[in-house]
């Protein structure tokens, strides 16, 4: 697992039982995993993995973005509506008379540009913030209810229904046998994590995080660092909201993205990123992810109802939080 | 002449190791305006809030009103007759200001608040300070200096017979600060004493009766203001005895090799309401220190020239052109460098490796295609790990878990490696202990007999007097004098921060 701010320290310890201390979600997560090896049936199949990898894409892809912003000590309300935004464009593009008369084009725009909108609406979140100085909770709350309403003005709040296996390929395809969107979700990860690690823009958001004042005094264009990861974040919502929508082969503004806010930032909580800034872990991030969606899914595999296994969500981000307290004072 | 109203007594207080206050103390007399005067952690805060409450003390004892009092709150010392009043107000700004003056014991009549009785009281009450204001309006509507009177109002109406300002004129005009010494005296015509805590001298000498001078969690002078003059004044602050210099006290050594072009010229900086006219020059090879009382201006002017806080008026030229720069990032790109006061805020970006806070000035240099080239990172922060005798486990080692003085050796590499042509150290060896302290004056010296020009700022007289080639001082926001090397005594600095040629002639026979 990569972590970002100590790098350096190729290697891990020998020690396991420190090396576990220092990765809970890693643990908990190999744990449930022999847990479920053991007692739930048919789990050590393609189908199970395919199952809960499809489902926890988005939020990984959504917790890319959020785990850079909160890496620079900010935090994006919005990533749920952006969503809904692209998913509501990219079939008003697909389904015009436009996109009717020339589909590969017609799908080719419609991949493109919905993302591009929910960009630049993360572009907005940084300029709001960095410009008038707004707490970013306030900054992308504001994106959090207008970007909602934006979905469902386009749409006059109307559900849109669609067959159109090419566009419906990010969320329904197979590469090799693997879906789609655990591909962008992979690759994402890994090209965040690579960019936190290895470029100048990475260690730019790591040092706005650790120390806003220093880092500016040290000639690090900390507005435009900030404008580019909520801008980063709308992308990455954008990608989720298509392929929420291809899944779903309809697009309903009210409802896509709903939540999505809170299950990433959960993730990046589980997956071991801290709040105030300055250190990050995006492959932490998927951990966490991972985690929570395995936690899920054992516990309907075993026959305990939803709303029981809501309540084991939050005792488990409580649960990670505390021991990464702990881990970091022992 | 009566009782005193208060006695502090031999007050002790430390902060985990540190001895913030040894035997200190504090005397007022009833209706006396007492000056409370000191450097940056003189104690004289501390002392405030071992009074108030806020600090519990070592030990120590405190007479008000001839009993022995313990406060256990700031609340609780304000019901037993001691208010304070700080710099930034701590009233409420959306609650009007009859609310404010009576928050916390509202007029209650029949359970219900009795409005009109508290706004005729609130507006009686600030009638006494010449302040005729409508007084249901919300707080934020009215100007500090207003808002400051409201706070002495409530302070007046819980009955103080002691009231504490801390730096109350540092955001007046002066007009208001006028307004503020009226009410003062009037405050004295009740017989109601003032503890007043101020860098401006000349304020102290306006209204002050008598002055305490704290230094190193010390008292180490009571004097009626009109028996001290202003130079004596400084020497006690700083703690300077005005015959005596520790020569060689410092890490700099003696030679000072000649000058060269001059790297930095700034004229006229009037910046904020902090700096009126600053004026100061660098050249290649050479120490400029720029000294003066707290307060004087002198972070101020190099936040400017940094860019950190750009001046509003005034010319600064690098290397002969002129230049403005609006953030840091453009004079860094001119060649300046900048190792700030604070090191914790504005320094060091704690959970990153020395590796990278070294580097992180010059990481754009060092990066192709957004991409860090590692290996020539590895290679700067090796070089000048070795170069500075940074002491830390690796180069990964966290900088928070570095001393003081090896943190202030990374932030010095953090620019050393950029090659820059200016370099401004802002108080350089603050908090860092004696041995590494000389290691970087040292360090200093050889850097600008390299070609390097520094500006250092200091408020140790020492490291002014022994390390710069030439000396600037500022007083209240002005450059008041220019002095060489050889001039550069410490008499002669404090005789410039007292501004005037009669602070020089009592020194003569002082």
């Amino acid at each position: 697992m990569v972590d970002a701010p100590t790098i350096g320290r190729r290697g891990f310890s020998l020690d396991g039982a420190a090396f576990f201390r220092r990765h809970v979600a890693l643990a908990a997560l190999i744990a449930l995993l022999a847990f479920n090896f053991a007692v739930t049936p048919h789990f050590a199949s393609w189908q199970t993995l395919n199952v809960n990898l499809t489902q926890v894409a988005t939020i990984v892809i959504v917790s890319v973005g959020m785990t850079l912003v909160i890496a620079t000590g900010g935090i994006d309300l919005s990533v749920g509506s952006l969503m809904a935004i692209s998913g509501a464009l990219a079939p008003m593009i697909f389904l015009s008379s436009f996109g009717r008369s020339y589909p590969v084009l017609g799908d080719a725009i419609a991949f493109v540009v919905p993302v591009g909108v929910a960009g630049l609406f993360g572009l907005f979140n940084g300029w709001f913030i960095t410009r008038f100085q707004v707490q970013p909770i306030v900054g992308t709350l504001v994106m959090f209810i207008a970007g909602r309403g934006i979905g469902q003005v386009l749409t006059n709040g109307n559900l849109q229904v669609f067959k159109n296996p090419t566009f419906q390929f990010i969320g329904l395809g197979r590469i090799l046998g693997v879906p789609c969107q655990v591909i962008i979700m992979l690759a994402l990860v890994a090209a965040a994590a690579w960019t936190l690690r290895s470029t100048l823009f990475g260690r730019q958001i790591l040092s706005v995080g650790g120390n806003e004042r220093a880092a500016r005094l040290s000639g690090v264009p900390v507005a435009a660092v900030k404008r580019r990861v909520y801008a980063i974040s709308g992308l990455c919502a954008g990608i989720a909201g298509l392929v929420v929508v291809s899944i779903n082969s309809s697009s309903d503004a009210n409802l896509v993205g709903l939540g999505m806010e809170l299950d990433a930032i959960a993730a990046v909580a589980v997956g071991g990123t801290p709040f105030t800034g300055g250190q990050a872990t995006v492959v932490g991030s998927l951990i966490g992810a991972l985690l929570i969606q395995l936690l899920r899914y054992t516990l309907l595999a075993n026959g305990v109802p939803d709303a029981a296994a809501l309540v084991v969500k939050g005792a488990i981000i409580a649960g990670a939080v505390w021991s990464q307290q702990r881990g970091k004072t022992a | 002449m009566a009782d005193p109203l208060l006695v502090m007594r031999d007050i002790n207080k430390r902060f985990q190791g540190v001895q913030a206050l040894s035997a200190a103390s504090l005397e007022v007399e009833p209706g006396e305006i007492m000056a409370l005067v000191g450097e940056n952690g003189a104690g004289k805060s501390t002392l405030i809030k071992v009074l108030t409450g806020a600090y519990r003390r070592a030990s120590g004892s405190i007479l008000f009103a001839g009993k022995s009092i313990d406060f256990v709150s700031p609340q609780a010392a304000q019901r037993g007759g001691v208010s304070t009043i700080y710099q930034e107000i701590n009233l409420v700004p959306f609650r009007s200001v009859a609310e404010n003056v009576f928050l916390g014991r509202e007029h209650r009549r029949y359970g219900l608040l009795d409005w009109g009785r508290m706004n005729a009281e609130a507006a009686d009450l600030l009638r006494r300070f010449a302040v005729e204001i409508d007084v249901r309006r919300p707080l934020m509507e009215f100007s500090t200096a207003i808002q400051q009177m409201v706070a002495i109002a409530r302070a007046v109406s819980f009955k103080a017979q002691l009231v504490i300002m801390d730096e109350p004129t540092s955001s007046l005009d002066e007009r208001e600060v006028t307004v503020l010494f009226d009410v003062m005296r009037r405050l004295r015509a009740e017989r109601v004493a003032v503890i007043f805590i101020s860098h401006r001298l000349d304020e102290l000498y306006q209204v002050c009766d008598r002055v305490t001078v704290m230094r190193d969690g010390r008292t180490v002078m009571a004097s009626r203001m009109a028996d001290i003059g202003k130079l004596n004044l400084i020497a006690a602050m700083l703690g300077r005895d005005l015959e005596t210099v520790r020569a060689h006290s410092t890490g700099f050594s003696a030679a000072h090799a000649a000058a060269g072009g001059v790297v930095l010229s700034a004229e006229g900086l009037r910046i904020g309401r902090k700096v009126r006219d600053a004026r100061v020059e660098v050249r290649e090879r050479q120490i400029v220190g720029l000294t003066g009382l707290l307060g004087s201006g002198r972070t101020e002017v190099a936040r400017a020239i940094f860019g950190a806080d750009p001046a509003d008026a005034g010319a600064i030229e690098m290397r002969g052109r002129p230049v403005s720069p609006q953030e840091p990032a453009e004079a860094i790109a001119l060649g300046v460098g900048y190792c700030s006061e604070d090191r914790k805020a504005d320094g060091i970006v704690p959970d990153m490796s020395v590796r990278e806070n070294l580097t992180l000035g010059i990481l754009p240099r060092l990066t192709s295609m957004g991409i860090v080239d590692e290996a020539r990172q590895r290679e700067i922060v090796d070089k000048f790990m070795k170069r500075l005798a940074i002491k830390a486990s690796s180069a990964e080692q966290k900088i928070r878990e570095l001393s003081g003085g090896n943190q202030q050796k990374v932030l010095l590499a953090r620019w050393l490696c950029t090659d820059p042509k200016l370099l401004i150290l802002d108080e350089p060896t603050r908090g860092i202990d004696v041995g590494a302290k000389a290691e970087i004056q040292a360090l200093i010296r050889e850097l600008a007999d390299q070609g390097l020009g520094v500006l250092m700022i200091s408020s140790e007289l020492e490291e002014i007097t022994e390390g710069a080639d030439r000396v600037f001082v500022l007083s209240d926001g002005r450059t008041v004098a220019d002095l060489p090397h050889a001039e550069a005594s410490p008499r002669a600095i404090m005789a410039a921060m007292a501004h005037g040629p009669e602070a020089l002639a009592e020194a003569g026979h002082g």
